[in-house]
């Protein structure tokens, strides 16, 4: 009779840990994990040790202190009074205002772009290829810095509009170009429903939003419409009423009028002042982002199937329309997660801002908050988890339009 | 076991750590170089001359402590410095002494951590306008656009300013002062502050100076001088008796040109002798040797020399002595005792 026996049982060795296959893996990662953490924390311990050594404690009590410097553009209500706290709300919705501008035009310009690149039309697909190239290639600071300066240089002081003759005049009496910023008409409530304009503005834009659903409804029941007996139903009157009359009496209920910029001192007075700053940095920061977005796209669209245009042309589709319903919407599951890491970058790169001194939360918290607190290590982690937070926080919401775009299988 | 290991890696961080915090007197004489803090270009003040060679009435203090500790004038590494990024230069230690026409405030001596090490030029802030504009007072600037360098204390009084007069402006926030010079030209502003010597220093640099004009008021004190970081008397001392060796050597005469002759053998004044080593024990008190203010004064003369030389009323900046006189002649540079 065989018995199975194991092996003689040997003790463990100490030596098993690097020869012996099963244990190396874990032995290695053990190893690198306790230096990882032996690195971290003496950064930790470094920098505690250090702001002992200088007598600087770890406080964020700044941020109610009274800041002591004024911001010229503030999108809430600020002045020199308020905190350092509130200085920083101030920078951060400056911020997430160039964001969102710049975030847009790129789409825009860089949809635009991609497309137009591969164009049959030889000199379309040629200056494209000139604005991608150029301006993916040169440093974006170069970019804003250049269309500050030609802001600056090239278009006219306010004084230029002064006088009986003077050198300069009003876009249609309405808009000031000058090397301060750009004057555009401002619309004001004479009998506004609200204390606070914030709600009034949002009074128009949810009244905007219902207007735009009910237009979409109307469309799809007439597609319903259309689909069940063959005839479309006329919609465009009520599609076009709908839009206009509720806006429209509600800006007459409150006494809407445009308040036009005029030469008041030292500036122009009244009216919505567009700053050189905000220009400059929403421009250069669109137009870059936007010819990466271009070769985003470009490479979207070259990854579908040219089978599906010749399908489509084969059903009778004209080359717009086949752009429109057959080869953008099945581009969009390839371009729109390498979308999301170029808004990340504009938003990123936004807090170049303060090269033309534009406040946004790097200038306000990351400038001259930590420059007459001396606290640049709270400062500067309170910038970075914003700026943490404004990322995470645009790739969820673009992930999520991903998953509704995305190829659905089933 | 790995808990002990942790803790005795985090004791020897800590202690290295420790250590990295020696005294500054000792580093700048053991790296053979003083790194002083400028800023990235005034005229007068700190700016790099045609050859590229730093020069300046606040380049003087630093070639004058590093003629004093380490006996050669030229022994500065100058690091141009914006008024944002100043105090985190000196603060990490990457400067050694800044002297960059800081004001001294309350809150830099004491929540920065700062010291300061005595007034080089007593200023106020002022404000220059286009001739063209026809202002003749500040109380008239209501919704003027208004350059300022960011990060300074002219961003708070100009504040406090408006806010006090109840009159409207809007800041235009910029870096440096070349910056401020081109936007103020491309008249993107109608006015630029910050301290009067600095105006006048910007207005030597135009084309045209007499086209702008440097409004009366001066709205506030700014006492500038140069500082080094909280913690390191001995440091401080250093530069405090450095600099004070250059206004005490113009209150009794001595000056570039007769310093050698002085300085050869003690002579009858107790003060000058002290002061320029023949005498006393002063310098080693200090770490240094004897002559230490001797070397200190040779490096650019004295206080009032520097001034003549570099921003005095016969150069293109043009600035009286008016404040900055010697307490002797109604002024308030006034040095304490060599003894």
């Amino acid at each position: 009779m065989t018995t199975m026996t194991d092996p003689p049982g040997q003790g463990f060795r100490l030596s098993q840990l690097i020869y012996d296959t099963r244990y190396r893996s874990l032995t290695i990662q053990m190893v690198a994990m306790i230096l990882l953490m032996l690195t971290f924390s003496w950064l930790v311990v470094n920098t505690i040790t250090n702001l002992h050594a200088l007598g600087k404690d770890f406080d964020f009590g700044f941020l109610t202190q009274p800041s002591g410097y004024d911001i010229n553009q503030r999108l809430v209500e600020y002045d020199s009074q308020s905190t350092h706290g509130r200085a920083a709300l101030v920078g951060i919705l400056n911020t997430l205002l160039v964001a969102f501008l710049g975030c847009a035009l790129a789409t825009v310009l860089g949809v635009t772009a991609g497309v137009l690149r591969l164009s049959n039309n030889w000199l379309v697909s040629r200056l494209m290829a000139v604005y991608v190239e150029g301006f993916r290639n040169v440093p974006l600071l170069l970019w804003i810095v250049l269309i500050f300066a030609l802001m600056t240089e090239g278009t006219p002081a306010p004084s230029a509009f002064r006088g009986e003759t003077p050198s300069s005049s009003m876009l249609f009496d309405a808009v000031a170009i000058t090397n301060r910023g750009v004057y555009i008409p401002a619309i004001h409530f004479a009998a506004p429903l609200f204390e606070n304009n914030f709600y009034n503005w949002l009074l128009v834009l949810i009244v905007l939003a219902v207007s735009i659903f009910v237009v979409k409804r109307i469309a799809h029941w007439a597609s319903v419409r259309q689909e069940a007996t063959g005839d479309r139903p006329t919609t465009w009157y009520l599609t076009l009423a709908i839009l206009v009359l509720p806006i429209a009496l509600l800006l007459v209920l409150m006494g809407a009028f445009l308040d036009l910029p005029s030469l008041q001192g030292f500036n122009f007075g009244g009216g919505v002042h567009l700053r050189g700053s905000l220009i400059a940095l929403w421009l250069a920061l669109s137009l870059y982002t936007g010819a990466f977005i271009a070769e985003i796209v470009r490479g979207g669209i070259l990854a579908i199937s040219a089978g599906q245009s010749e399908a489509a042309y084969a059903l009778g589709l004209r080359p717009g329309t086949t752009m429109k319903l057959v080869v953008l919407p099945q581009a969009l599951r390839v371009i729109i997660p390498p979308l999301i890491s170029q808004f990340l970058n504009l938003t990123k790169n936004s807090s170049l801002a303060i090269a033309v001194g534009y406040m946004d939360a790097r200038s306000t918290l990351g400038g001259i908050t930590i420059n007459q607190t001396g606290r640049e290590l709270e400062g500067m982690l309170l910038l970075g988890l914003f700026y943490l937070v404004l990322s995470l926080a645009i790739s969820g919401v673009m992930n999520v339009y991903n998953n509704s775009v995305k190829l659905k299988e089933r | 076991m790995k808990n002990t290991v942790l803790l005795g890696a985090l004791t020897v961080a800590g202690l290295a750590a420790g250590a990295a915090g020696a005294a500054t007197l000792d580093d700048v004489k053991a790296r053979g170089t003083l790194n002083c803090g400028v800023s990235t270009g005034l005229t007068g003040f700190s700016a790099p001359d045609a050859n590229g060679v730093w020069q300046g009435f606040d380049v003087a203090v630093c070639r004058a402590v590093a003629a004093a500790v380490l006996g050669d004038p030229m022994a500065v590494n100058f690091v141009p410095t914006t008024g944002q990024t100043r105090f985190t230069a000196l603060a990490s230690g990457e400067i050694d002494i800044l002297a960059r026409n800081t004001t001294w405030t309350f809150s830099r001596d004491v929540d920065l951590k700062f010291e300061f090490t005595g007034v080089n030029y007593y200023d106020g802030q002022g404000f220059m306008v286009p001739k063209a504009l026809g202002v003749s007072s500040a109380k008239e600037l209501d919704g003027a656009t208004v350059c300022i360098q960011t990060g300074t204390t002219t961003e708070l009084n100009l504040a406090d300013f408006f806010r006090v007069n109840n009159i409207s402006y809007e800041p235009v926030p910029i870096e440096t002062n070349a910056e401020a010079q081109q936007q103020y030209l491309a008249s993107a502003c109608d006015v630029y502050t910050t301290d009067a010597s600095g105006l006048a220093a910007t207005r030597a640099s135009f084309e045209a100076p007499s086209d702008h004009i440097i409004l009366p008021e001066i709205i506030s004190k700014e006492p500038l001088g140069p500082l080094v970081r909280h913690g390191d008397s001995e440091w401080g001392d250093v530069v405090r008796w450095s600099f004070n060796a250059l206004v005490a050597a113009e209150e009794y005469g001595v000056t570039s040109a007769n310093i050698e002759e002085l300085a050869s053998s003690p002579g009858d004044n107790p003060e000058i002798n002290r002061l320029l080593g023949t005498e006393g024990e002063l310098g080693a008190m200090l770490g240094l040797d004897a002559d230490f203010a001797k070397k200190a004064i040779m490096a650019n003369g004295n206080y009032g020399e520097i001034f003549e030389k570099t921003i005095g009323e016969k150069t293109p900046i043009g600035l009286s002595r008016g404040l900055n006189a010697q307490w002797t002649e109604g002024g308030l540079m006034y040095s304490p005792p060599f003894r």
